[in-house]
């Protein structure tokens, strides 16, 4: 303690280093029943799409599956969870006002959203990880019990898979900064990921023209040749660009302009 | 060091700190400061501003107008902040999924202390194991609050900013907080706190500084905050009618006041009155109105509940040092 010293000496305190936030961060994930099951539920819920594939698998033997459709069938699975574990990283901290905690240890704000970013990130690359070795474990079941396993899968969905649920992880992650609270950015994302494709869809059907222009503002089908990687035209990176700047970027700078500058209650 | 015939520069300093959400003024040109080796206390109404006043020395809510800095620097420019200034601002405002232990681990990885500053810090506020394995959503307000007293002081700080610490403690808790804030003062530390109780404060505060819907009414320590008042005094005697005729022959006004009376005058001048009526004293103790009625009088038209004539009864409980 420093007795009596008209000012407080900052020369010997280093700040907070960003790799500790990002820890901090990545322990919050899991420290609390949420968030554990929230994780546990990804796993869980990964291994049971599988087994079910793979039920499929031994028993019809025209299925065709191969290692690439059980990765597909944990990317159907975690295209909803991972956006939900975005949402979740940002909302808790207003839900439970741990904020005011969090805030006043780490008044850079820009660097507690960074880290949570990166600890979604990281997360997005864990799941990932995981859903490919229970595909691995599946297939090889598969193979040894309906004759050789087919490992047709190739890097690039291997890629595309991580790409793709990194980009709908940071969805939720933008929607949640915008609405800091966990049930609005739920509901705002899943009409996003669903609702807009079917009225976009819909509206195309009806409006010859809407279809074209769809194309720039329709992120999740821009991001189709996004699943294998085989985005090659520039028109195709153009429309990526386009909607993701409309559902992501705008979205995150709206949100992240509101965190900076909210009183902290 | 700037240490000048015992006075020390302030540790905490707010200069015209204003806050207005739209059109309303929620703090108005707030000045004051905290010294380091005491106790400031921070008194006012629910809704006065004191809350909003903390949150901003903390940079959770920027000002309107004014500034404010902890040991000369705005706060968000302190680096690992929880180094220097130990903040608890709402001890509810934690995961209530979270172990007490668990989140005083959070604070402690964050400013990068060793994991035995948690246990040393449970200790300290007498967080049983058991406790401390409990989720918060299971605590009592007073197990809450001294769990945030412990997230405050994890990495020793110099500075305390604590809004409303004695809140839900039951009277040991609130003694074993004096006792503690005291020694921390003891040692040089600058010790800011709210309350909407001014008897829990008066006797831990070596400043008080009085708010009122969102203005400074009154600062000062106690003495001078009371100097100016007017002498008083509370007797009770076996014959309070001949007392009161003799007090009323020296020129005093007695009032009945209870079991006794109320007079104007110091105690000496009734004990004086008594010896020369013969009377005998039973209780005879200073009358002056204390802090709290000078606190409802300087923010009477701030009360939510406008304060009656004091009654004769609250009179004895509360003006009795």
């Amino acid at each position: 303690m420093t007795s009596a010293a008209p000012t407080i000496e900052l020369a010997g305190t280093a700040p907070v280093p960003f790799g500790r936030l990002v820890a901090v961060e990545l322990r919050k994930t899991y420290d609390t029943r949420a968030g554990f099951w929230l994780l546990a539920t990804i796993a869980i819920l990964v291994t049971v799409a599988e087994v079910i594939t793979l039920l499929v698998g031994v028993f019809n033997d025209d299925a065709g599956l191969n290692f690439g459709a059980f990765v597909g069938v944990a990317a159907f699975v975690t295209s909803i969870l991972l956006p939900v574990l975005g949402i979740m990283l940002v909302t808790g901290e207003w839900g439970q006002r741990t904020a005011m905690v969090t805030f006043a240890l780490e008044p850079r704000r820009p660097l507690v959203i960074a880290a949570k970013a990166v600890v979604g990130l990281v997360l997005t690359l864990v799941t990932a990880g995981v859903a490919i070795v229970i595909g691995a474990v599946c297939n090889l079941l598969l193979g040894l019990l309906n004759g050789p396993a087919d490992w047709d899968f190739g890097w690039n969905y291997f890629f595309g898979f991580i790409v793709v649920q990194t980009l709908a992880m940071l969805s939720g992650f933008a929607l949640a900064t915008l609405f800091l609270s966990t049930p609005i950015s739920i509901v705002v994302f899943f009409v996003y990921m669903w609702g807009i494709p079917i009225v976009f869809g819909i509206a195309s059907y009806y409006l010859g023209w809407f279809d074209s222009a769809s194309q720039w503002i329709d992120f999740q089908r821009a991001q189709t040749p996004l699943q294998d990687m085989s985005i090659h035209t520039g028109e195709e990176w153009a429309h990526l660009l386009v909607s993701g700047v409309l559902w992501l970027v705008v979205p995150l700078a709206f949100g992240i302009r509101r965190i900076l500058r909210a009183e902290v209650k | 060091m700037w240490v000048l015939c015992g006075t020390v520069v302030p540790m905490i300093s707010v200069e015209g700190f204003t806050k207005t959400y739209g059109g309303f003024t929620a703090v108005d040109d707030v000045t004051f400061t905290a010294r380091p080796g005491q106790v400031t206390g921070f008194l006012g109404p629910n809704g006065a501003g004191k809350t909003t006043t903390m949150r901003a020395m903390v940079g959770l809510t920027p000002a309107s107008r004014g500034r404010i800095t902890i040991g000369g620097h705005d706060y968000r420019a302190i680096p690992n902040p929880g180094r220097h200034v130990g903040v608890l601002l709402d001890a509810s405002a934690q995961h209530a999924g979270r172990t007490g232990r668990e989140i005083l681990t959070l604070g402690a990885k964050t400013m990068g202390l060793p994991m035995s500053r948690v246990e040393e810090m449970l200790a300290l506020v007498s967080l049983s194991e058991s406790e401390a394995k409990r989720r918060l959503g299971k605590y009592s307000l007073g197990m809450k609050q001294r769990l945030g007293i412990a997230h405050a002081l994890l990495g020793d700080p110099s500075v305390l900013i604590l809004d409303e610490p004695a809140n839900g403690l039951d009277p040991a808790g609130i003694r074993w907080m004096r006792s503690l804030l005291k020694s921390y003062a003891d040692r040089g530390g600058t010790v800011l706190l709210s309350s909407h109780l001014l008897n829990e404060v008066e006797l831990i505060a070596d400043e008080m500084i009085l708010i009122g819907q969102g203005r400074i009414v009154a600062q000062g320590d106690k003495k001078s905050l009371l100097a100016g008042q007017a002498a008083s005094s509370l007797v009770t005697s076996l014959d309070n009618d001949a007392l009161a005729r003799a007090l009323q022959a020296a020129g005093f006004a007695p009032e009945p006041a209870g079991e006794g009376i109320r007079v104007n005058c110091d105690t000496a001048a009734v004990g004086r009155a008594a010896l020369d009526a013969r009377v005998v004293l039973t209780d005879l103790r200073e009358g002056t109105a204390g802090l709290e009625d000078l606190f409802l009088e300087l923010t009477a038209d701030t009360q939510r509940e406008q304060p009656r004539p004091p009654a004769p009864q609250a009179q004895l409980t509360n003006g009795a040092q």
